[in-house]
């Protein structure tokens, strides 16, 4: 009975290192939330398994989830680069300085931080035009709010996040003159019971659209709670809310990118690169726009959509001012990419202060 | 700046809700502590109780039943910890810690097929004529029968601690086991009991965030809540009363500090982000400066009933 044991326990051994020597490359992901969070980490982690399924045997992947962002994230990406992971993805703006520092001790090992901008030989970013689609969100919104008011839920205060915030505001304000935006920032990317709390907040103060750019889908529950509000799918279609109050969605779609960069490395080929891909690539999708959104505004926002995608149209098209008045963009004339990433100011008409 | 948007009574009702699961699980953790047992598991027991609060309720459409499933298995949950640090004279804390860690990984497993799904929620009581009161009708009296349940065992806690036999072993147990044990008291039974009431309130306190404050079930969700509660029964120096209020006041300022960041408050943010913790410091500090903090002597001591 032992021996057989023994012998099966080598035998199951064996098979685990010839699956680990049959993976030509591991790929590591580190995560911000759980993978079930059905918001950022969820898509992120349904591009993972994109990549397993379409490189089966000759890729690994491993995964830590619930990272907390600063010193800690450090240590997770030191022991996936340890552990031999050939290519590491750092899914949260937070990790870019970890990322940074343990690319310098692993020149080897490739990284990919998401959405930051601090680039190494082995570090690549990558990032999507989300404010495309926050621009659809701002039409819809202005267009169905009947208090005129807009809550926002914010995570942190970051040029992500503001971009967001200005576009919306823009195409809001374009359809509805009157629309106020109401901004509460949480200072979490994933805190459930805290975004159903700034959800509350805003819709007890008239808000009858709630956004937000945080990752979980309480802020959705706390809305149909509440009833007679509407919001948006956040990083995923959030599909369970539908048809009220989620009305439409922004839908993350890593999956291209990560097999393409996961090829990259096999290949020999990975090089470090800066990707910003919007809705045109596919790498940010608008879900479903459903019945309790009116025909006509909804065509309108399917219009929009093409137009951007096509390129006909970028949501930041002049005349923009910023919000004490001076111009930014003169009629007609476009934003450039480095003044939208390092974004950390209002367009004209929000009322409060970025945080600084 | 405009605060007229700020409707008080909302405002008060959305605090009781926000500080109900932290109340639920600081009441029990003070009876806990109060024997003497330091439980850091209460994260992980609020966790189990939000999951199987919601797979209950979600299975059976029955809310109340998914608080009392909680409730019991929370409690059964907390036999682990009480098993390993009374029986096996492991250590509290890094048990506790373990007990977190287990209810963490533990409450995932189990929950995943429910991720997304919607809970029916705890509908809020009619009460006759109160609820009708202007302003404080909406205030007071027109929450989910939680809320009373958490005021009531607060209450009954209190009571228990102060005026019965039973109350008064327990803390003797907490103050010094190895007299109460020479009297005759059995110290690990004590302490075995109020590990349960502890484990069952955290598990009300988890099935309230999943049930009534967010409704749903995510991963993670409770979010750092259990270490909330455990500061809060310090800052409330062990008192059945001042746990309340520690807990509304941290409900408190959380639901403010988003209210006025809706309403344009042109404090700075992160002041108001941070007021929760800020208060909880001031108040620890000024607590353990007058130098009777009030902790049961036996805190966190092993007990050998040959010693």
């Amino acid at each position: 009975m032992y021996i057989k044991s023994v012998i099966a326990g080598a035998i199951a051994s064996l098979g685990v290192a010839a699956a680990a020597l049959a993976a030509d490359v591991k790929v590591g992901f580190v995560y911000v939330g759980p993978v079930g969070d059905y918001g950022w980490t969820y898509e992120h982690d349904q591009g993972r398994l994109a990549v397993e399924e379409h490189f089966g045997d000759r890729v690994e992947t491993v995964y830590q989830e619930l990272v907390p962002e600063g010193a800690d994230s450090e240590r997770v990406m030191t022991q996936m680069a340890l552990q031999g992971a050939d290519l590491i993805f750092t899914t949260s703006f937070g990790y870019m300085e970890p990322t940074i520092n343990v690319a310098k001790k692993f020149p080897d090992v490739k990284f990919e931080h998401a959405t930051g901008y601090m680039r190494a030989d082995n570090v690549s970013t990558y990032s999507a035009r989300f404010y495309e689609g926050r621009a659809i969100q701002g039409h819809i919104a202005g267009k169905m709010t009947k208090t005129n008011k807009v809550g926002y839920i914010g995570s942190f205060p970051i040029p992500e996040v503001v971009r967001g915030i200005n576009s919306a505001f823009i195409h809001a304000r374009k359809v509805n003159p009157d629309v106020e935006f109401n901004i509460v920032w949480i200072y979490t990317w994933f805190d459930p019971a805290k975004e159903a709390d700034a959800a509350t907040a805003l819709i007890e103060q008239g808000c009858d659209v709630v956004l937000q750019h945080t990752d979980s889908t309480a802020p959705q529950a706390a809305a149909e709670k509440a009833g007679g509000v509407i919001t948006f799918g956040q990083a995923s279609d959030m599909a369970m809310f539908k048809p009220m109050p989620r009305v439409s969605s922004i839908i993350d779609d890593w999956a291209p990118y990560y097999i393409a960069r996961t090829q990259a490395v096999l290949d020999g080929t990975w090089t470090s690169t800066d990707t910003w891909d919007g809705i045109g690539p596919g790498m940010v999708g608008i879900g479903e726009i459903t019945s309790a959104v009116p025909a006509d505004v909804k065509a309108e926002a399917l219009a929009m959509k093409d137009a951007i995608a096509s390129g006909d149209y970028h949501p930041f098209t002049g005349p923009i001012n910023k919000q004490d008045g001076s111009v930014w963009l003169a009629a007609g004339e476009t934003a450039d990419d480095g003044t939208l990433l390092g974004m950390n100011f209002y367009v004209e008409g929000i009322k409060g202060d970025v945080p600084q | 700046m405009d605060f007229s948007s700020i409707n008080p009574a909302l405002l008060i009702a959305s605090l009781m809700v926000s500080a109900t699961p932290i109340l639920l699980a600081a009441i029990g953790e003070a009876v806990v502590e109060k024997s003497g047992v330091l439980n850091l598991g209460v994260e992980g027991m609020m966790i189990v109780g939000a999951v199987v609060g919601f797979i209950v309720a979600v299975n059976t459409d029955t809310p109340l039943l998914g608080f009392v499933c909680a409730a019991i298995i929370s409690g059964i949950f907390s036999i682990i910890f009480g098993m390993l640090t009374q029986y096996l004279k492991s250590n509290q804390v890094a048990t506790g810690l373990g007990l977190t860690l287990v209810g963490l990984g533990l409450s995932a497993l189990l929950g995943r097929p429910y991720e997304g799904m919607k809970s029916p929620t705890l509908k809020a009581l009619e009460i006759p004529f109160f609820s009708d009161i202007p302003v404080l009708g909406k205030m007071l009296f027109s929450h989910d029968l939680m809320i009373y349940f958490s005021i009531f065992l607060v209450t009954s806690v209190w009571w228990f601690l102060k005026y019965t036999h039973a109350g008064m072993v327990l803390r003797a147990v907490g103050e010094n086991h190895d007299a109460a044990h020479a009297l005759g008291y059995k110290v690990v039974r004590v302490r075995m009991l109020a590990i349960m009431f502890g484990g069952a309130t955290s598990g009300l306190g988890g099935a309230y965030i999943s049930l009534a404050r967010v409704p749903q079930w995510t991963e993670g969700m409770t979010a750092g809540a259990g270490w909330i509660a455990l500061a809060i029964v310090v800052f409330a120096s062990w008192r059945p009363w001042r746990v309340l209020f520690g807990a509304y006041i941290f409900g408190g300022v959380t639901v403010l500090q988003l209210n006025l960041q809706a309403a344009g408050a042109s404090i700075p943010v992160e002041y108001l982000s941070m007021s929760p913790y800020l208060i909880t410091i001031v108040v620890l500090v000024i607590i353990s400066s007058r130098g009777n903090q009030g902790a049961p002597a036996s805190l966190g001591r092993p007990f050998h009933a040959s010693s």
